[in-house]
Order: structure tokens, then sequence, then C-alpha cells
């Protein structure tokens, strides 16, 4: 009886543990490889544990240059999404205005459609501009890709928001626009962070956009970079290639660990408001 | 009277006049290419050749082409292959499973599984290729371990290269669904369990007839979401296998980049993007309609 209920007890943690090594071993090729020099596709412990890799990654002039582009492209537009998903989720959260709830149902079926299926018109809309090849182009579309969701997201929010708050404000003679400013920005920082942090890392994981929009090897982000890199060098140096793989996830690691903690203040606040 | 409508009126044009910025990016970069993929579908247009400079209207012909073309089948054969394996079975059970088996159990636990787990998630698309490229190759850490069961080594790319792809974007994208089904999971009342168990179900009754049919809501809109989110599937595909050998693993969103990029062939490009984007929107309008009774 005994052992029967011991089984019972333990078959979770034996099969949660076997899903996680399984999770986690095809990861553990990139940590070795990268600080081995000689490192093959093979797994294996470094003869000698060595920087070298990560030294020659992070001393290249063209691929510092990539990461530079990568900040800048999922900078700046997740900064402009941030701005234009704000203003535009306000009065879809504050105002009871005719058709909202279409509008708002409009914004989450076009955050579901697959910007995958748009890349071949969005090309010929650039080469039609002459904006190929741009990288503030490429910023922007990126930004527009993602704003649907973003608004949704920011909305949900701004929800959260008491909106007594402002009204003491507004009595106060502030403009909604200084109310939306001084009042609810910053009550809805981790709000404004988590769709800053989602749209950040979406952006300098992306692989495809930038790859059909810009053309000029110089302009090129570290997504694509990447990339190259593994068609041109990555068939001999899998330990450089390890590194860079690994320098180029590092961001993404440290935003998700500090988005956590904002995120999950968010949607608790979410939640609370929808309760 | 006069004033609440005079109100109202600045209501809409402030509502206005707050999204302009965000409706003119949208309409330029979205609405926009869609309408296009709607008309240039119907054209010739190349990169190159006589058809590049002057574009004409060529009606149903980029149609008619997809249809007899057996590329065109092929694709969209491993595309519902690819869809239904990896995105509506295998993310959907392998989330499930590893929510459901962390209810309840010791915090430091369910963290380290849930960080396992995520890491594969929050792996840049382009890095998941490297690392499974490197795992399934033919020294590969997959053929090393099965080489301690006694199995021979496996060129997993070359000879199941679409059940591998599939078994990559489980892994990328299985987080996802864990995190909705530990979301959905939470909201189950602890009374609504006790009072089964105190009734004498076991753990399975339970799952079946408690469990499963109060998170079906959240289950169905998750299959559709994660769908989507894998019909857009690209880079993955394209950095690990390039669609080969052959056809195998060529998907819609590979057939489409081949057709407009490597082959120059805008305008027969565009008719598939239409296809892609045709599914897409039904299975987004399915989406909101699962949202919206929910």
């Amino acid at each position: 009886m005994i052992t029967k209920k011991f089984i019972q007890k333990a078959l979770p943690y034996l099969v949660l543990s076997i899903i996680g090594i399984m999770f986690f071993i095809p990861l553990l090729w990139v940590i070795f490889a990268s600080f081995d020099t000689h490192a093959t596709l093979s797994i294996k412990l470094p003869e000698e544990f060595t920087l070298d890799n990560w030294k020659k990654i992070l001393t290249d002039f063209e691929i510092l240059r990539s990461f530079g582009i990568g900040v800048f492209l999922s900078l700046v537009s997740s900064i402009v999404l941030v701005f234009c998903s704000a203003l535009a989720a306000y009065p879809l959260s504050r105002y009871h205005i005719k058709h909202k709830n279409s509008v708002i149902l409009t914004i989450l079926f076009m955050s579901g459609l697959p910007m995958t299926a748009i890349m071949v018109p969005v090309y010929q809309l650039f080469v039609f501009f002459n904006i190929n090849d741009s990288l503030i182009a490429t910023m922007l579309f990126m930004a527009a890709s993602g704003l649907p969701y973003g608004i949704w997201l920011m909305k949900n929010f701004i929800d959260s928001v008491p909106i007594t708050l402002e009204e003491s404000a507004w009595i106060d003679g502030a403009s909604v626009l200084t109310g939306l400013r001084k009042v609810v920005a910053p009550l809805m920082k981790p709000g404004i962070f988590t769709v800053l942090i989602f749209t950040f890392t979406n952006s300098w994981g992306n692989f495809f956009v930038p790859f059909i929009l810009i053309q000029t090897r110089e302009k090129l982000p570290a997504s694509v970079t990447i990339f190259q890199f593994f068609g041109q060098h990555g068939m001999v140096f899998y330990g450089q290639l390890a590194a860079f793989s690994f320098v180029y996830t590092i961001p993404v690691i440290i935003l998700y660990f500090v988005g956590q903690k904002y995120m999950s203040a968010g949607f608790s606040m979410g939640g609370a408001s929808k309760g | 009277m006069s004033k609440k409508k005079s109100l109202n009126g600045n209501m809409y044009l402030k509502t206005f006049l707050f999204g302009l910025p965000s409706i003119i990016l949208i309409m330029l970069f979205v609405l926009g290419p869609i309408i296009m993929t709607f008309y240039y579908s119907f054209t010739n247009m190349a990169l190159t050749g006589a058809a590049a400079a002057d574009t004409q209207f060529v009606g149903f012909d980029n149609f008619v082409r997809m249809f007899q073309d057996p590329s065109f089948k092929t694709s969209v054969l491993n595309t519902i292959i690819f869809l239904i394996a990896s995105a509506v079975i295998g993310q959907q059970i392998v989330g499930f499973l590893v929510a459901y088996l962390m209810k309840q159990k010791a915090r430091p636990f369910r963290r380290v599984i849930g960080i396992l787990v995520l890491a594969g998630w929050i792996t840049p698309e382009i890095v998941v290729a490297f690392v499974w490229f490197a795992y399934l190759s033919d020294q590969g850490t997959l053929n090393i371990m099965l080489g301690f069961l006694g199995i021979k080594p496996v060129a997993w790319l070359l000879n199941f290269p679409l059940i591998s792809v599939i078994f990559v974007n489980i892994w990328h994208g299985a987080a996802f669904s864990m995190l909705m089904y530990q979301a959905a999971l939470d909201d189950i009342p602890q009374e609504v369990e006790e009072a089964s168990r105190i009734d004498g179900a076991n753990a399975w009754q339970r799952l079946w007839r408690i469990t499963l049919p109060i998170i079906k809501g959240s289950a169905v809109t998750n299959m559709v979401l994660v769908t989507l989110q894998t019909l857009g599937v690209f880079t993955l595909i394209y950095a690990l296998t390039g669609g080969g050998p052959g056809e195998k693993t060529t998907t819609l969103p590979i057939f489409m980049y081949d057709q407009a990029f490597v082959n120059y062939q805008l305008g027969y490009g565009t008719a598939i993007s239409l296809v892609l984007l045709l599914i897409g929107i039904t299975l987004s309008l399915i989406y909101i309609r699962f949202l919206k009774t929910e």
C-alpha cells in the first residue's frame, strides 16, 4: 500500500524531471561549444576551457555593428509602438463610444494574422516607395506589425488603473493628455515595460523581416548576420557560431527575467480588474 | 441636449486623434499590404525578365498555375501535417502535461522545471535552428544518447526531416501553452477538486470529468492561437532544412519565399501569400469568435 502511494506521489516528479532534462539537453551543445576552440557538431566537454570564441565575436567590428543595428531596430520600434499604442488604447479604455467593441475585436483579429503572409507585398510596397533597404522604414514596419497586439495589451493595462485618479486631476484643471502622462503612465509602468520588453524581444529575434527588407551587408542586424556567419564560417568555426548564438541570446534572457517581475505584477493587476 | 452632443463629438474626435499615429502605421504597413496581396495575386509581376518592366493583369492565371503545381500541393500537405502535429497535438499535449503535473508541487521544483521548458521558448528562432542542427547531426547529442541504448546513428534531418522540424517546433513553442494552461488550471476553484475527491473520483476521472471540461474554452482558444503562430513559422524551417531535402519540409511560407525571392515570380509568390493570408483570416475569425463567447 505504502509503495503504491509512494509511486503515485513520485511519478509526476519523475515525469517532469525527465521532460525538463529533455528540454535542456539540446542547449548543452551551445554552452560547451562556445568555450571550446576545437568544437564540432558533436557534444563534448572542452578539453581546455577558453574564452577565445567569445573574444573573437566580441571584438569583430562587423558583428558588433550588427548588434548595434539590432538594438536600434528593436529599441526604437518598441518605443514607437509603446507611444502609439498607449495613445490609441487610452480612449478605447476610457470613453463609452459606439462600436467600441467592434474596434477592439478588429484589433484582436489583426493581432492574430500571421505577418509572414504579407511579407511579399510589404517588399513590393517598400520597392514602390523606394524605402527598400531603409533601416528606419524597417523599424516602422516592425512597430506597425506589433501594434494591434500592443494596443490590446495596453488597453487591458489602462483598464486596471482606476479612473477616479484622473478625474481628480481633471478637476484640478489637467487636460486629458496631461492626465495620461502624469497620472496613468506612472501607474501603469508594469504595463508599459511589459509591452516594451515583449516587442523588443520579438524584434530582436526577428530574422525574416530584415532578411527581406534590408539588402546592404553593412545594414544587417544580428539576427541576419548570425545566419550568414553560419553559411560562411559555421561549418568550420562551430565554437564561434556557438559563442555568437550565446551572446545574441543573452539580452533576451536578461529581459525575460527583468520582465517577469513586471509581467506578474501587470497580469495580477489585469486579473483584479477583470474579476 | 446640444451640449451633450458636442461633448460626444469631442470624444469621437479625441478618440480619432489619439488613434491617428496607430491608424496611419497600421493602414500603411499592415492593411495596405493586405489589400495589395489581393491585387497583385492577379498580376504577373516579376523581379526580372519581361514581366518586371511591364506588370500586367493576368486574371486567375496564378491560381490556375498554383492548383496545377505539384509543389503547391506538397507544401499545402506539409503545412497541414506541420500544423496538426506540432501546434494542434504536440504543443497542446506537452504544454498541458507539464502544467497539469506541476499543480501543487513544491515551488522550487516548479520553478526549475518551468525555466527548463521556457528556455526553449525564449531562445530566438535562428538560434533554435543552430541548436537543433547540432543536436540532430550525425555525431550530435541525440545520436550519442541513442548510442548508449545500442541504436545506430540516424541522419535525422535527411531521413526524417518533417518529423524533426515538428519536434523542434514543439520544443520551441510548448512553453507558451504551458503558461496558458497553468493560468487556466489556477482558475479552477480548489473546492471543485476537493468535492470530486470526496465523492470518490480517482485521478483519471477527475482529469476527464472535471478538469478538462472546465478548461475546454481556454484550450480551444489556445489551440487556435498556437496554430496561427505556427502557420507563420519561416525562420526555423528555413535555417534548419531550407525546406528540403527536396520539398520534404517545404511549408507554404517557404514555398512563398522560394517563388517570390528565389525564382523572382512576385505575382505568383503573392498568390501563395493570399492562400496563406486566407487561412490566417479564417483562423483569426475563429479565434475572436471563441474569445467573444468566453
